[in-house]
Protein backbone atom coordinates (compact mmCIF):
# COMPACT_ATOMS: atom_id res chain seq x y z
CA UNK A 1 0.00 0.00 0.00
CA UNK A 2 1.16 3.75 -1.10
CA UNK A 3 1.41 6.03 1.43
CA UNK A 4 1.33 10.01 1.11
CA UNK A 5 3.27 12.86 2.63
CA UNK A 6 0.29 13.54 5.09
CA UNK A 7 -0.38 10.16 5.87
CA UNK A 8 3.24 9.76 7.39
CA UNK A 9 3.19 13.01 9.32
CA UNK A 10 0.13 11.47 10.87
CA UNK A 11 1.83 8.45 11.80
CA UNK A 12 5.37 10.17 13.07
CA UNK A 13 2.81 12.32 15.36
CA UNK A 14 1.17 9.58 16.58
CA UNK A 15 4.53 7.94 17.08
CA UNK A 16 5.53 11.41 18.78
CA UNK A 17 8.01 11.28 16.37
CA UNK A 18 9.27 14.87 14.04
CA UNK A 19 10.13 14.71 10.26
CA UNK A 20 12.52 17.01 9.13
CA UNK A 21 10.56 18.96 5.82
CA UNK A 22 13.69 18.11 3.20
CA UNK A 23 13.84 14.23 4.13
CA UNK A 24 9.62 13.90 4.07
CA UNK A 25 9.47 12.49 0.49
CA UNK A 26 12.28 9.64 1.04
CA UNK A 27 10.68 8.43 4.43
CA UNK A 28 7.30 8.01 2.91
CA UNK A 29 8.90 5.84 -0.25
CA UNK A 30 10.70 4.10 2.30
CA UNK A 31 8.08 3.25 4.27
CA UNK A 32 5.77 2.58 1.31
CA UNK A 33 8.26 -0.12 0.08
CA UNK A 34 8.11 -1.44 3.08
CA UNK A 35 4.38 -1.54 3.02
CA UNK A 36 4.61 -3.02 -0.44
CA UNK A 37 6.66 -6.06 0.61
CA UNK A 38 4.52 -6.51 3.88
CA UNK A 39 1.57 -6.78 1.51
CA UNK A 40 3.18 -9.74 0.20
CA UNK A 41 1.34 -11.62 3.33
CA UNK A 42 -2.31 -11.06 1.63
CA UNK A 43 -1.10 -13.57 -1.32
CA UNK A 44 -2.81 -16.52 0.85
CA UNK A 45 -5.88 -17.31 3.04
CA UNK A 46 -6.08 -17.36 6.31
CA UNK A 47 -9.70 -16.92 7.05
CA UNK A 48 -9.36 -20.39 9.08
CA UNK A 49 -6.11 -19.90 10.54
CA UNK A 50 -6.27 -19.06 14.42
CA UNK A 51 -3.30 -16.35 15.28
CA UNK A 52 -0.44 -17.18 16.90
CA UNK A 53 0.42 -15.07 19.86
CA UNK A 54 2.80 -17.01 21.84
CA UNK A 55 4.65 -20.13 19.60
CA UNK A 56 3.68 -22.33 22.53
CA UNK A 57 0.35 -20.69 23.44
CA UNK A 58 1.44 -20.33 26.93
CA UNK A 59 -0.67 -18.04 29.14
CA UNK A 60 1.17 -15.47 31.84
CA UNK A 61 1.92 -16.56 34.71
CA UNK A 62 0.32 -15.23 38.01
CA UNK A 63 1.80 -14.70 41.31
CA UNK A 64 0.43 -13.78 44.50
CA UNK A 65 -0.45 -10.44 44.63
CA UNK A 66 2.18 -8.75 47.30
CA UNK A 67 4.77 -6.22 47.62
CA UNK A 68 8.28 -7.62 45.96
CA UNK A 69 10.24 -4.79 45.36
CA UNK A 70 11.65 -2.50 47.75
CA UNK A 71 11.31 1.48 46.97
CA UNK A 72 14.33 2.32 44.99
CA UNK A 73 12.82 5.79 44.26
CA UNK A 74 16.17 8.04 44.65
CA UNK A 75 18.11 5.66 43.06
CA UNK A 76 16.31 5.25 39.76
CA UNK A 77 15.99 8.94 40.10
CA UNK A 78 19.68 9.39 39.89
CA UNK A 79 19.60 9.06 36.11
CA UNK A 80 16.15 11.30 35.18
CA UNK A 81 17.10 14.48 33.32
CA UNK A 82 15.48 16.57 35.79
CA UNK A 83 13.53 16.28 39.08
CA UNK A 84 12.28 17.99 42.44
CA UNK A 85 11.57 16.29 45.62
CA UNK A 86 11.19 12.71 43.83
CA UNK A 87 8.65 13.84 41.21
CA UNK A 88 10.15 14.03 37.14
CA UNK A 89 9.71 17.65 35.88
CA UNK A 90 8.70 17.99 32.99
CA UNK A 91 6.83 21.36 30.50
CA UNK A 92 4.74 23.14 31.69
CA UNK A 93 1.26 21.07 31.04
CA UNK A 94 -1.76 23.25 32.56
CA UNK A 95 -1.96 26.86 31.66
CA UNK B 1 46.15 -18.17 24.36
CA UNK B 2 43.71 -15.58 23.40
CA UNK B 3 42.61 -17.82 20.77
CA UNK B 4 41.55 -20.93 23.25
CA UNK B 5 37.93 -22.05 23.94
CA UNK B 6 36.56 -21.26 26.99
CA UNK B 7 36.76 -25.23 27.88
CA UNK B 8 40.12 -24.93 27.49
CA UNK B 9 41.01 -21.69 29.08
CA UNK B 10 39.17 -23.18 32.54
CA UNK B 11 41.55 -25.93 32.65
CA UNK B 12 44.73 -23.83 32.19
CA UNK B 13 42.82 -21.53 34.73
CA UNK B 14 42.99 -25.06 37.13
CA UNK B 15 46.00 -26.12 36.21
CA UNK B 16 47.50 -22.16 36.98
CA UNK B 17 48.98 -22.40 33.73
CA UNK B 18 47.63 -18.83 33.93
CA UNK B 19 45.79 -16.57 36.37
CA UNK B 20 42.80 -14.61 35.66
CA UNK B 21 44.07 -11.26 36.30
CA UNK B 22 46.89 -12.55 33.59
CA UNK B 23 44.39 -13.47 31.10
CA UNK B 24 41.99 -10.35 31.77
CA UNK B 25 45.07 -7.79 31.39
CA UNK B 26 46.07 -9.86 27.96
CA UNK B 27 42.60 -9.63 26.58
CA UNK B 28 42.33 -5.47 27.79
CA UNK B 29 45.93 -5.52 26.00
CA UNK B 30 44.42 -6.81 22.40
CA UNK B 31 41.70 -4.63 22.92
CA UNK B 32 43.65 -1.47 23.28
CA UNK B 33 45.68 -2.51 20.46
CA UNK B 34 42.66 -3.40 18.19
CA UNK B 35 39.16 -1.81 19.42
CA UNK B 36 40.28 1.61 17.48
CA UNK B 37 39.80 -0.37 14.24
CA UNK B 38 37.29 -2.97 14.99
CA UNK B 39 35.14 -0.65 17.20
CA UNK B 40 34.13 -4.11 18.62
CA UNK B 41 33.34 -2.41 22.22
CA UNK B 42 31.08 0.68 22.96
CA UNK B 43 32.81 0.37 26.39
CA UNK B 44 35.49 -1.40 28.35
CA UNK B 45 35.04 -2.10 32.04
CA UNK B 46 38.66 -2.30 32.47
CA UNK B 47 39.03 -1.53 36.58
CA UNK B 48 35.66 -3.60 37.15
CA UNK B 49 37.27 -6.64 34.83
CA UNK B 50 40.63 -6.90 37.24
CA UNK B 51 38.83 -6.58 40.35
CA UNK B 52 36.49 -9.56 38.94
CA UNK B 53 39.58 -11.70 38.28
CA UNK B 54 41.15 -10.90 40.93
CA UNK B 55 38.11 -12.14 42.90
CA UNK B 56 37.94 -15.37 40.52
CA UNK B 57 41.62 -15.98 41.07
CA UNK B 58 40.53 -16.36 45.01
CA UNK B 59 37.71 -18.31 44.04
CA UNK B 60 39.66 -20.93 42.09
CA UNK B 61 42.00 -21.19 44.82
CA UNK B 62 39.55 -21.95 47.03
CA UNK B 63 38.22 -24.74 45.29
CA UNK B 64 35.04 -22.71 44.41
CA UNK B 65 34.94 -22.91 40.78
CA UNK B 66 32.06 -23.49 37.67
CA UNK B 67 33.83 -23.43 34.12
CA UNK B 68 33.00 -19.84 33.61
CA UNK B 69 35.39 -18.71 36.97
CA UNK B 70 37.65 -16.43 35.56
CA UNK B 71 36.88 -16.11 32.12
CA UNK B 72 36.54 -12.76 30.07
CA UNK B 73 33.30 -12.68 28.76
CA UNK B 74 31.64 -9.59 26.67
CA UNK B 75 27.73 -8.80 26.84
CA UNK B 76 26.04 -7.23 23.97
CA UNK B 77 25.35 -3.46 24.95
CA UNK B 78 21.53 -4.22 24.77
CA UNK B 79 21.82 -5.98 28.68
CA UNK B 80 21.87 -3.48 31.42
CA UNK B 81 24.32 -3.91 33.44
CA UNK B 82 24.40 -2.77 36.99
CA UNK B 83 26.59 1.05 37.21
CA UNK B 84 28.02 0.59 33.47
CA UNK B 85 27.01 2.10 30.65
CA UNK B 86 24.37 0.54 28.74
CA UNK B 87 23.40 2.32 25.31
CA UNK B 88 21.56 -0.38 23.25
CA UNK B 89 23.35 1.56 19.93
CA UNK B 90 21.16 4.09 20.60
CA UNK B 91 22.16 7.77 21.18
CA UNK B 92 18.84 7.80 23.34
CA UNK B 93 20.42 5.77 25.54
CA UNK B 94 24.09 7.80 25.54
CA UNK B 95 23.70 8.24 29.20
CA UNK B 96 22.12 5.73 30.61
CA UNK B 97 23.66 4.03 33.01
CA UNK B 98 21.98 0.95 34.34
CA UNK B 99 20.84 0.86 38.23
CA UNK B 100 20.48 -2.84 37.73
CA UNK B 101 22.01 -6.26 36.22
CA UNK B 102 20.06 -8.18 33.21
CA UNK B 103 19.22 -11.88 34.59
CA UNK B 104 22.01 -12.96 32.34
CA UNK B 105 24.82 -11.04 33.32
CA UNK B 106 23.27 -11.56 36.76
CA UNK B 107 24.07 -15.60 36.20
CA UNK B 108 27.18 -15.20 34.44
CA UNK B 109 28.89 -13.22 37.35
CA UNK B 110 27.46 -15.44 39.58
CA UNK B 111 29.66 -18.64 38.01
CA UNK B 112 32.35 -16.01 38.25
CA UNK B 113 32.80 -14.63 34.39
CA UNK B 114 34.95 -11.69 34.23
CA UNK B 115 32.84 -9.15 32.36
CA UNK B 116 35.29 -7.49 29.73
CA UNK B 117 32.79 -4.44 28.36
CA UNK B 118 29.86 -3.47 26.30
CA UNK B 119 29.63 -4.60 22.37
CA UNK B 120 28.76 -2.37 20.11
CA UNK B 121 25.61 -3.18 18.03
CA UNK B 122 22.93 -2.16 15.56
CA UNK B 123 20.50 0.41 17.44
CA UNK B 124 18.21 -1.23 19.34
CA UNK B 125 19.26 -4.66 17.46
CA UNK B 126 17.42 -3.19 14.61
CA UNK B 127 19.73 -4.14 11.36
CA UNK B 128 21.47 -6.89 9.83
CA UNK B 129 25.02 -5.43 9.70
CA UNK B 130 25.81 -3.13 12.87
CA UNK B 131 25.52 -0.06 10.43
CA UNK B 132 22.83 1.53 12.39
CA UNK B 133 24.83 2.08 15.78
CA UNK B 134 25.22 5.72 16.85
CA UNK B 135 29.04 4.33 18.04
CA UNK B 136 29.78 3.49 14.34
CA UNK B 137 30.06 0.58 12.32
CA UNK B 138 31.64 -2.56 13.26
CA UNK B 139 34.47 -3.90 11.18
CA UNK B 140 34.58 -7.49 10.35
CA UNK B 141 37.66 -9.00 11.57
CA UNK B 142 38.19 -11.10 8.26
CA UNK B 143 37.91 -7.68 6.09
CA UNK B 144 37.85 -4.48 7.43
CA UNK B 145 35.86 -3.37 4.33
CA UNK B 146 33.29 -5.63 5.52
CA UNK B 147 30.44 -5.60 7.57
CA UNK B 148 30.78 -8.38 10.65
CA UNK B 149 26.52 -8.47 10.45
CA UNK B 150 23.91 -7.68 13.20
CA UNK B 151 22.68 -6.94 14.98
CA UNK B 152 25.43 -8.64 17.36
CA UNK B 153 27.77 -7.41 15.07
CA UNK B 154 30.18 -6.35 18.05
CA UNK B 155 30.00 -9.66 19.98
CA UNK B 156 30.77 -11.61 16.94
CA UNK B 157 33.85 -9.59 15.55
CA UNK B 158 34.97 -9.62 19.73
CA UNK B 159 34.57 -13.37 19.65
CA UNK B 160 36.33 -13.89 16.43
CA UNK B 161 39.45 -11.37 16.51
CA UNK B 162 40.18 -13.15 20.07
CA UNK B 163 39.02 -9.81 22.24
CA UNK B 164 37.27 -12.07 24.67
CA UNK B 165 36.85 -16.01 24.91
CA UNK B 166 32.72 -15.86 24.48
CA UNK B 167 29.83 -13.21 24.17
CA UNK B 168 26.41 -12.60 24.56
CA UNK B 169 24.33 -11.54 22.19
CA UNK B 170 20.64 -11.64 21.33
CA UNK B 171 18.17 -12.92 18.07
CA UNK B 172 15.14 -11.77 17.25
CA UNK B 173 15.24 -12.38 13.36
CA UNK B 174 18.92 -13.93 13.22
CA UNK B 175 20.92 -11.59 15.18
CA UNK B 176 22.84 -14.08 16.49
CA UNK B 177 23.40 -16.47 13.58
CA UNK B 178 23.90 -14.35 10.97
CA UNK B 179 26.90 -12.29 12.74
CA UNK B 180 28.02 -15.56 13.38
CA UNK B 181 28.26 -16.98 10.23
CA UNK B 182 29.51 -13.39 8.82
CA UNK B 183 32.75 -13.65 11.24
CA UNK B 184 33.46 -17.68 11.46
CA UNK B 185 32.07 -18.27 14.60
CA UNK B 186 29.38 -20.39 16.19
CA UNK B 187 26.23 -19.03 17.66
CA UNK B 188 22.70 -20.52 19.15
CA UNK B 189 19.00 -18.37 19.70
CA UNK B 190 17.63 -20.33 22.16
CA UNK B 191 14.07 -21.85 22.30
CA UNK B 192 12.15 -18.60 23.09
CA UNK B 193 11.53 -18.42 27.04
CA UNK B 194 14.16 -20.61 27.96
CA UNK B 195 16.58 -17.70 28.25
CA UNK B 196 14.94 -14.56 30.81
CA UNK B 197 14.66 -11.49 29.18
CA UNK B 198 15.07 -9.35 32.26
CA UNK B 199 16.83 -6.25 31.74
CA UNK B 200 17.39 -7.27 28.29
CA UNK B 201 16.35 -4.13 26.61
CA UNK B 202 13.31 -5.08 24.36
CA UNK B 203 12.59 -4.78 20.76
CA UNK B 204 9.90 -7.67 19.86
CA UNK B 205 9.13 -9.16 23.16
CA UNK B 206 7.54 -12.16 21.18
CA UNK B 207 10.61 -12.74 19.41
CA UNK B 208 13.32 -11.59 21.46
CA UNK B 209 15.89 -14.33 22.89
CA UNK B 210 19.55 -14.15 24.37
CA UNK B 211 22.38 -16.69 23.23
CA UNK B 212 25.85 -17.69 22.86
CA UNK B 213 28.59 -16.31 20.62
CA UNK B 214 31.14 -18.48 20.94
CA UNK B 215 34.61 -20.25 19.65
CA UNK B 216 32.93 -23.78 19.31
CA UNK B 217 29.38 -25.66 20.04
CA UNK B 218 30.95 -26.76 23.23
CA UNK B 219 31.28 -23.21 25.06
CA UNK B 220 27.73 -22.76 24.05
CA UNK B 221 26.56 -25.16 25.74
CA UNK B 222 28.36 -24.31 28.77
CA UNK B 223 27.24 -20.86 28.39
CA UNK B 224 23.97 -22.30 28.32
CA UNK B 225 24.03 -23.98 31.27
CA UNK B 226 24.98 -20.36 32.68
CA UNK B 227 22.10 -18.46 31.72
CA UNK B 228 19.33 -21.01 30.81
CA UNK B 229 16.03 -21.52 33.25
CA UNK B 230 12.91 -20.08 34.79
CA UNK B 231 13.16 -16.40 36.18
CA UNK B 232 10.45 -14.96 37.57
CA UNK B 233 10.75 -11.46 36.79
CA UNK B 234 10.34 -12.39 33.23
CA UNK B 235 6.39 -13.48 32.39
CA UNK B 236 7.81 -15.56 29.85
CA UNK B 237 10.22 -17.13 30.69
CA UNK B 238 9.71 -21.11 30.51
CA UNK B 239 9.25 -23.28 33.65
CA UNK B 240 11.01 -25.98 31.52
CA UNK B 241 13.22 -28.66 33.27
CA UNK B 242 16.82 -28.01 33.97
CA UNK B 243 19.45 -29.97 31.27
CA UNK B 244 23.00 -30.35 31.37
CA UNK B 245 23.50 -28.82 27.73
CA UNK B 246 27.08 -30.54 27.82
CA UNK B 247 25.56 -33.66 27.93
CA UNK B 248 24.77 -35.19 25.00
CA UNK B 249 27.85 -33.65 22.95
CA UNK B 250 30.07 -36.63 22.53
CA UNK B 251 26.56 -38.77 21.59
CA UNK B 252 27.05 -40.63 17.86
CA UNK B 253 25.15 -38.84 14.91
CA UNK B 254 24.47 -42.78 13.43
CA UNK B 255 20.69 -42.73 12.81
CA UNK B 256 20.63 -38.40 13.36
CA UNK B 257 17.63 -37.32 10.11
CA UNK B 258 18.97 -34.43 8.54
CA UNK B 259 16.27 -32.43 6.39
CA UNK B 260 17.27 -29.87 3.86
CA UNK B 261 14.21 -27.05 2.68
CA UNK B 262 13.79 -27.33 -0.62
CA UNK B 263 13.00 -23.81 -0.56
CA UNK B 264 16.38 -22.91 0.75
CA UNK B 265 18.68 -24.45 -2.10
CA UNK B 266 17.97 -22.78 -5.18
CA UNK B 267 18.82 -20.69 -6.94
CA UNK B 268 18.92 -17.24 -5.15
CA UNK B 269 21.54 -19.38 -2.97
CA UNK B 270 25.06 -18.47 -4.36
CA UNK B 271 25.99 -21.84 -5.57
CA UNK B 272 29.85 -21.88 -3.70
CA UNK B 273 27.23 -21.39 -0.60
CA UNK B 274 25.38 -24.66 -1.82
CA UNK B 275 28.68 -26.55 -2.82
CA UNK B 276 30.35 -25.82 0.76
CA UNK B 277 27.17 -27.06 2.66
CA UNK B 278 26.79 -30.25 0.35
CA UNK B 279 30.74 -30.80 1.77
CA UNK B 280 29.99 -30.40 5.22
CA UNK B 281 26.26 -32.73 4.67
CA UNK B 282 29.31 -35.50 3.78
CA UNK B 283 30.55 -34.81 6.58
CA UNK B 284 27.65 -35.34 8.87
CA UNK B 285 26.92 -38.38 6.44
CA UNK B 286 29.83 -39.88 7.19
CA UNK B 287 29.18 -39.89 10.71
CA UNK B 288 26.11 -41.88 10.52
CA UNK B 289 23.44 -38.86 9.56
CA UNK B 290 20.52 -40.10 6.95
CA UNK B 291 19.54 -36.67 4.63
CA UNK B 292 16.04 -35.96 3.16
CA UNK B 293 14.06 -32.74 1.33
CA UNK B 294 11.78 -31.44 3.68
CA UNK B 295 8.92 -28.51 2.66
CA UNK B 296 8.79 -25.28 4.57
CA UNK B 297 5.64 -24.04 2.44
CA UNK B 298 5.08 -20.63 4.08
CA UNK B 299 8.74 -19.86 4.82
CA UNK B 300 8.68 -17.05 2.22
CA UNK B 301 6.34 -15.31 4.04
CA UNK B 302 8.09 -14.86 7.07
CA UNK B 303 9.87 -11.74 6.34
CA UNK B 304 6.49 -9.80 5.51
CA UNK B 305 5.19 -11.51 8.67
CA UNK B 306 8.15 -10.52 10.68
CA UNK B 307 8.06 -6.74 9.51
CA UNK B 308 4.62 -6.57 10.96
CA UNK B 309 5.33 -8.05 14.35
CA UNK B 310 8.92 -6.76 14.75
CA UNK B 311 7.78 -3.46 13.98
CA UNK B 312 4.79 -3.33 16.04
CA UNK B 313 6.33 -4.91 19.23
CA UNK B 314 9.29 -2.07 18.51
CA UNK B 315 6.06 0.37 18.39
CA UNK B 316 5.12 -0.17 21.45
CA UNK B 317 8.35 -0.94 23.69
CA UNK B 318 9.90 1.96 22.67
CA UNK B 319 7.44 3.88 23.42
CA UNK B 320 8.89 4.52 27.02
CA UNK B 321 11.75 6.64 25.87
CA UNK B 322 10.18 9.79 26.17
CA UNK B 323 12.91 12.33 27.86
CA UNK B 324 11.12 12.45 31.25
CA UNK B 325 12.33 9.45 33.22
CA UNK B 326 15.92 8.54 32.02
CA UNK B 327 17.63 8.84 28.39
CA UNK B 328 18.05 11.68 25.75
CA UNK B 329 16.47 14.80 26.55
CA UNK B 330 15.77 17.53 24.53
CA UNK B 331 17.10 21.07 25.42
CA UNK B 332 14.68 23.90 25.80
CA UNK B 333 11.46 22.13 25.50
CA UNK B 334 8.55 24.52 24.46
CA UNK B 335 6.02 21.92 26.16
CA UNK B 336 5.64 18.51 26.47
CA UNK B 337 4.46 17.76 22.85
CA UNK B 338 7.70 19.30 22.20
CA UNK B 339 9.69 17.26 24.85
CA UNK B 340 8.53 13.92 23.62
CA UNK B 341 8.90 14.81 19.72
CA UNK B 342 12.40 16.08 19.98
CA UNK B 343 13.96 14.00 22.72
CA UNK B 344 12.63 11.01 20.33
CA UNK B 345 13.60 12.22 16.95
CA UNK B 346 16.56 13.24 18.21
CA UNK B 347 17.54 10.18 19.94
CA UNK B 348 16.43 7.69 17.72
CA UNK B 349 18.56 6.85 14.51
CA UNK B 350 17.00 6.66 10.98
CA UNK B 351 16.20 2.70 10.92
CA UNK B 352 14.52 2.78 14.73
CA UNK B 353 12.14 5.84 13.55
CA UNK B 354 11.16 3.88 10.64
CA UNK B 355 10.03 0.75 12.21
CA UNK B 356 8.70 2.78 15.00
CA UNK B 357 6.50 4.23 12.14
CA UNK B 358 5.51 0.93 10.63
CA UNK B 359 4.86 -0.47 13.76
CA UNK B 360 2.29 2.20 14.92
CA UNK B 361 0.85 2.39 10.81
CA UNK B 362 0.37 -1.30 11.41
CA UNK B 363 -1.28 -0.57 14.86
CA UNK B 364 -3.35 2.22 14.02
CA UNK B 365 -7.67 2.12 13.94
CA UNK B 366 -8.66 0.20 11.48
CA UNK B 367 -5.41 -1.72 10.06
CA UNK B 368 -4.54 -4.39 12.77
CA UNK B 369 -6.80 -7.19 11.18
CA UNK B 370 -4.83 -6.55 7.59
CA UNK B 371 -1.61 -6.53 9.58
CA UNK B 372 -0.45 -8.04 12.89
CA UNK B 373 -3.65 -10.26 13.00
CA UNK B 374 -3.08 -11.40 9.72
CA UNK B 375 1.00 -11.74 10.56
CA UNK B 376 -0.09 -13.60 13.47
CA UNK B 377 -2.29 -16.01 11.25
CA UNK B 378 0.81 -16.42 9.39
CA UNK B 379 3.45 -16.99 12.53
CA UNK B 380 0.76 -19.92 12.53
CA UNK B 381 1.44 -21.37 9.38
CA UNK B 382 5.24 -21.00 9.83
CA UNK B 383 5.22 -23.14 13.28
CA UNK B 384 3.00 -25.60 11.58
CA UNK B 385 5.36 -25.83 9.15
CA UNK B 386 8.15 -27.08 11.51
CA UNK B 387 6.26 -29.25 13.50
CA UNK B 388 5.36 -31.27 10.02
CA UNK B 389 8.77 -31.79 9.45
CA UNK B 390 10.00 -32.62 12.58
CA UNK B 391 8.05 -35.82 12.19
CA UNK B 392 10.34 -36.98 9.40
CA UNK B 393 13.49 -35.39 10.70
CA UNK B 394 15.51 -34.67 13.92
CA UNK B 395 17.29 -31.31 12.71
CA UNK B 396 16.81 -28.97 9.77
CA UNK B 397 20.08 -28.11 8.07
CA UNK B 398 20.78 -25.02 5.54
CA UNK B 399 22.43 -21.65 5.12
CA UNK B 400 22.46 -19.47 7.29
CA UNK B 401 22.89 -15.91 5.07
CA UNK B 402 22.59 -16.04 1.23
CA UNK B 403 26.36 -15.13 1.10
CA UNK B 404 29.31 -14.11 2.61
CA UNK B 405 29.95 -10.70 4.48
CA UNK B 406 29.10 -7.88 2.33
CA UNK B 407 30.76 -4.42 1.94
CA UNK B 408 30.13 -1.57 4.54
CA UNK B 409 27.49 0.66 3.05
CA UNK B 410 26.68 -2.05 0.13
CA UNK B 411 22.56 -2.68 1.40
CA UNK B 412 22.02 0.92 2.25
CA UNK B 413 20.40 2.24 -0.75
CA UNK B 414 17.03 0.41 0.49
CA UNK B 415 15.59 -1.22 3.97
CA UNK B 416 13.80 -3.86 2.11
CA UNK B 417 17.30 -5.15 0.70
CA UNK B 418 18.61 -5.51 3.98
CA UNK B 419 15.32 -7.17 5.38
CA UNK B 420 15.57 -9.91 2.94
CA UNK B 421 19.29 -10.41 4.31
CA UNK B 422 17.36 -12.72 7.19
CA UNK B 423 15.64 -14.75 4.98
CA UNK B 424 16.86 -18.10 6.08
CA UNK B 425 17.20 -17.53 9.64
CA UNK B 426 13.49 -15.39 10.21
CA UNK B 427 11.00 -18.24 10.44
CA UNK B 428 12.78 -19.80 13.24
CA UNK B 429 11.85 -16.72 15.56
CA UNK B 430 8.16 -16.65 14.38
CA UNK B 431 7.95 -20.44 15.59
CA UNK B 432 10.10 -19.93 18.71
CA UNK B 433 12.28 -22.95 17.77
CA UNK B 434 15.93 -22.99 18.45
CA UNK B 435 18.76 -22.63 15.75
CA UNK B 436 22.43 -22.46 15.51
CA UNK B 437 25.06 -21.12 13.06
CA UNK B 438 28.35 -22.29 12.58
CA UNK B 439 31.03 -22.32 10.50
CA UNK B 440 30.81 -24.97 7.18
CA UNK B 441 33.69 -23.70 5.14
CA UNK B 442 35.30 -20.76 3.49
CA UNK B 443 34.93 -18.91 0.03
CA UNK B 444 37.54 -16.03 -0.82
CA UNK B 445 39.27 -15.80 2.56
CA UNK B 446 35.70 -15.18 4.26
CA UNK B 447 33.56 -17.57 6.28
CA UNK B 448 30.16 -19.21 5.80
CA UNK B 449 27.93 -20.40 8.52
CA UNK B 450 25.70 -23.05 8.27
CA UNK B 451 22.29 -23.61 10.47
CA UNK B 452 20.93 -26.09 12.29
CA UNK B 453 17.20 -25.90 13.59
CA UNK B 454 15.21 -27.83 15.54
CA UNK B 455 11.71 -28.46 17.56
CA UNK B 456 11.17 -26.61 20.65
CA UNK B 457 13.97 -27.53 23.57
CA UNK B 458 16.08 -29.20 21.24
CA UNK B 459 19.12 -27.44 21.92
CA UNK B 460 21.32 -30.24 23.29
CA UNK B 461 20.45 -32.10 20.33
CA UNK B 462 21.72 -29.30 17.95
CA UNK B 463 24.79 -28.22 20.21
CA UNK B 464 25.42 -32.57 19.96
CA UNK B 465 25.16 -32.53 15.86
CA UNK B 466 27.48 -29.07 16.00
CA UNK B 467 30.36 -30.59 18.32
CA UNK B 468 30.34 -34.09 16.51
CA UNK B 469 30.63 -31.98 13.35
CA UNK B 470 33.36 -29.76 15.17
CA UNK B 471 35.56 -32.52 16.09
CA UNK B 472 35.78 -33.60 12.27
CA UNK B 473 36.18 -30.42 10.69
CA UNK B 474 38.80 -27.57 11.54
CA UNK B 475 36.69 -24.40 10.00
CA UNK B 476 35.80 -23.37 13.52
CA UNK B 477 39.48 -22.61 14.68
CA UNK B 478 40.30 -20.40 11.55
CA UNK B 479 41.14 -17.07 13.01
CA UNK B 480 41.55 -14.31 10.79
CA UNK B 481 44.69 -12.49 10.96
CA UNK B 482 43.99 -9.21 12.93
CA UNK B 483 47.06 -6.40 12.76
Amino acid sequence: MALDNTDVEKIAHLARLQIKQPDIDEVTSRISNILTMIDQMQSIDTSAVTPMAHPFDATQRLRPDQVTETNQRDRLQQIAPATENGLYLVPKVIE
Amino acid sequence: MLSKTVAELSAALDRKDVSSVELTQAYLDRIEKLNPDLNAYITVCKEQALKQAAEADKQRAAGNSTPFTGIPIAHKDIFCTRDVLTTCGSRMLHNFVSPYDASVVERLQQAGAVTLGKTNMDEFAMGSSNETSYYGPVRNPWDSSRVPGGSSGGSAAAVAADLCAIATGTDTGGSIRQPASFCGITGLKPTYGRVSRFGMIAFASSLDQAGPLSKSAEDAALMMNAIAGLDSRDSTSLDHPAEDFTAHLQQSLKGLRIGLPRDHFTADLNPAVQTILQDAIKVLESLGASVTEVDLPHNHLSVPAYYVVAPAEASANLSRYDGVRFGHRAENPVNLEDLYKRSRSEGFGDEVKRRIMVGTYALSAGYYDAYYKKAQKIRRLIKQDFDEAFKSVDVILGPTSPHTAFKLGEKNADPVTMYLEDIYTIAVNLAGIPGMSLPAGMLQGLPIGMQLVGPAFSEARLLNVAHQFQLNTDWHQRRPEVK
